[in-house]
């Protein structure tokens, strides 16, 4: 079982909902960075994903572009993602999912990749751009090493796709909210909630909802019928506004922690 | 190396050997097989076809000429070479070929919006075009740097009831043009139809665009052999995401004793590490849906490529291109924006046709090539699109000097 599965396995056994918390990697800068994941997990997240940073961030709007770019001028890099990580599980048992885009990993070498993320620690993979036609150029290493591969689903995608990249997938399900990009949202379409009822019918995988959750109130609703709210953007805002500034890592903590009680 | 058999590529699932594919969110996914059936069933279709052939004819004004550029031809006093004039296709380039496809494509599936990235802008134009004649409404997204170089067309894609869309992130020039546009159609994939201008992104788009362009090739065969009785040497022809040039090059692939060659962007020269050629000098990497050769640093962020023509201003380039070079069947070579110019000025002064940006560096490399061929030997030249619009930009680069 993976520290992921064990995760959820605990959440339904004290009946409790998760909280996936988004970060990137290197932001406001590469030493900046370890507090806020700290922060986050210390507030009660209870799974990180790590966002390596891409030029071409294609499914991500203006607050996480704007993350990634600050992470990049910083001279972010897959290895010092890693190192980051490394850094994190010295005191941390939270399970870490790295969230990015193909070609910066593609270019690290997936083996390499694989067999590096680890031993710094690393549980899950999620790669935006790899949908299932594409996966076999990493998702059977990644498994071979340890690693989970999450797979999404999109409200385009159809019953029998979320299915099949359900029952190929390991850790956990990510349903993306609504056709579009990253950013905060006031509220979640009213059929989120039928549409996750449905999925979780049909696949043993847990569900974690996510794309503009932003307030405890949309947590709690996006949970209705799955396992877990993922919050990105409502976290990144705050690391935008607070940068290196020693309260900023306080402010991400009281946000998280406003987030997981709703979900308790 | 022989002729491959072009029939073959690309697979199922749009490989290109170890290029291509399909590296998009997974919310993109359903559409994109949707296209590519729609565009299977269209392509077997008797209606479809024979509307493409008579708007390609009535509208777009197809055949172009292959016309013989005898003054050019005696002062490089090499090989004879041929223009295949894509400059004469309605708005003023070869871009018309795929988005009357593409249009025609939309409107079966039932798509009334369209969105599209440029970077010349002349595939925004052919887009927007395309739109007002099939009543479709029409967003363009464009780098703000190409904007600026290239205000005539953003105002002809205005004058066409088309909404131009200035890009401001990363470079700001056709990149970011197609990053936004994908978050557009990320967003409105529903009701909205995304009319890539290249071979490139995600299959299908790359073996469609390719299908759509090959009638310049099929034409030049034709045309050829009824001027010459023969197959040309060589054919030349400049890459950006690649259209223009595997449209002549296709139908010649199989025919191995034509050389095929592709011409990127050198920029301020290959050393200098500002240019726009991801085949010459770039690696294998993911951009934009496709693999294939891109420029980038050595932990796989994008690089922004360089080059006085926005057209050819892209890190990145169409899978099929980046197979064809390592398969061997096609080489591919740089031309600096110094070259183009003179390659501009060559076929300005010499021929009466003033080429765009983009073709001036096949005209400048086929004519250097053509210099050291025989004079038995002949160079078909693929003039991508007219040079009105690089005119300002020309202006730019001479000021001073009196014209």
């Amino acid at each position: 079982m993976s520290r992921i599965d064990e995760v959820f396995e605990g959440l339904r056994s004290w009946g409790e909902k998760g909280l996936v918390v988004y970060l990137t990697a290197g932001d406001p800068t590469p030493e900046g960075s370890l507090a806020y994941l700290k922060a986050a997990a210390d507030a009660g997240a209870d799974i990180l994903e790590v966002g390596v940073p891409f030029s071409d961030p294609t499914a991500d709007g203006p607050t996480i572009q704007a993350a990634s770019k600050r992470a990049l001028d910083g001279g972010m890099t897959v290895s010092k993602v890693l190192s980051l990580v490394s850094e994190f599980r010295k005191t941390h048992q939270t399970p870490v999912v790295l969230f990015g885009y193909y070609n910066p990993l593609f270019r690290y070498g997936i083996p390499a990749l694989c067999r590096d993320a680890r031993k710094a620690g690393v549980d899950g993979f999620l790669v935006v751009d790899l949908p299932l036609e594409e996966w076999a150029e990493m998702a059977p290493q990644a498994r071979a090493a340890g690693i989970d591969w999450i797979p999404l689903a999109a409200p385009t995608s159809a019953p029998d796709r979320i299915r099949r990249v359900a029952a190929s997938g390991s850790g956990f399900l990510y349903l993306i909210s609504v056709t579009g990009i990253t950013g905060t949202r006031t509220a979640l379409p009213p059929e989120v909630a039928s549409w996750t009822r449905q999925v979780s019918r049909t696949i043993h995988l847990p569900l974690a909802v996510g794309f503009g959750i932003s307030s405890p109130e949309m947590a709690k609703a996006a949970v209705a019928h799955a396992d877990a709210a993922v919050v990105g953007s409502a976290c990144v805002k705050i690391v935008e506004h607070y940068g290196s500034k020693a309260e900023g890592p306080r402010a991400l903590h009281r946000f998280v922690a406003s987030i997981k009680k709703a979900l308790r | 190396m022989p002729g491959l058999d072009k029939k073959k590529w690309p697979d199922a699932n749009g490989h290109f050997g170890p290029f291509g594919g399909r590296y998009v969110a997974e919310t993109l996914m359903t559409a994109l097989v949707e296209l590519e059936s729609a565009y299977r069933k269209a392509s077997r279709d008797k209606a479809f076809k024979s509307e493409l052939a008579r708007l390609s004819h009535d509208f777009a004004g197809r055949p172009t000429p292959l016309y013989f550029a005898e003054r050019l031809s005696e002062k490089g006093k090499g090989a004879r070479i041929f223009l295949k004039r894509e400059d004469l296709a309605h708005t003023g380039s070869h871009k018309i070929n795929n988005t009357l496809g593409q249009g025609l494509l939309a409107v079966r599936m039932g798509k009334k919006r369209i969105i599209a990235e440029t970077g010349a802008g002349q595939h925004g134009v052919a887009t927007a075009t395309i739109c007002a004649k099939l009543g479709l409404s029409c967003v363009v997204y464009m780098g703000e740097e190409d904007v600026r170089r290239q205000a005539l067309n953003v105002f002809r894609m205005k004058l066409l009831g088309a909404e131009v869309v200035p890009v401001s992130s990363g470079s700001r020039t056709l990149k970011d043009a197609m990053n936004e546009a994908l978050r557009d159609w990320v967003t409105n994939v529903r009701n909205t139809y995304y009319m890539i201008g290249t071979t490139a992104g995600p299959h299908p788009y790359p073996l469609m665009v390719r299908e759509f362009q090959s009638v310049i090739g099929k034409e030049a065969i034709v045309q050829f052999k009824k001027a010459c009785g023969s197959l040309p040497s060589a054919v030349v022809a400049c890459i950006g995401g690649g259209s223009n040039a595997m449209g002549i090059f296709h139908a010649f692939v199989p025919h191995a004793e034509v050389k095929l060659i592709g011409v990127e962007a050198g920029g301020f020269g290959l050393a200098s590490g500002k240019h726009g050629a991801p085949l010459c000098k770039g690696q294998v990497g993911v951009l934009h849906g496709t693999k294939s050769y891109l420029l980038q640093d050595a932990d796989g962020q994008v690089s922004e490529a360089h080059s006085i023509s926005a057209g050819l201003d892209y890190p990145g380039v169409g899978p099929e291109h980046a197979f064809l070079k390592s398969t061997g069947r096609a080489q591919y070579v740089a031309i600096t924006d110094a070259q183009a110019l003179e390659g501009f000025d060559l076929l300005t002064r010499h021929e009466g046709i003033i080429p765009a940006l983009e073709s001036s560096h096949a005209v400048a490399y086929g004519y250097a090539l053509a210099r050291k061929m025989g004079k038995d030997e002949t160079v078909i030249i693929n003039v991508s699109g007219r040079g009105d619009k690089d005119t300002s930009t020309i202006l730019d680069e001479r000021k001073g000097v009196a014209l």
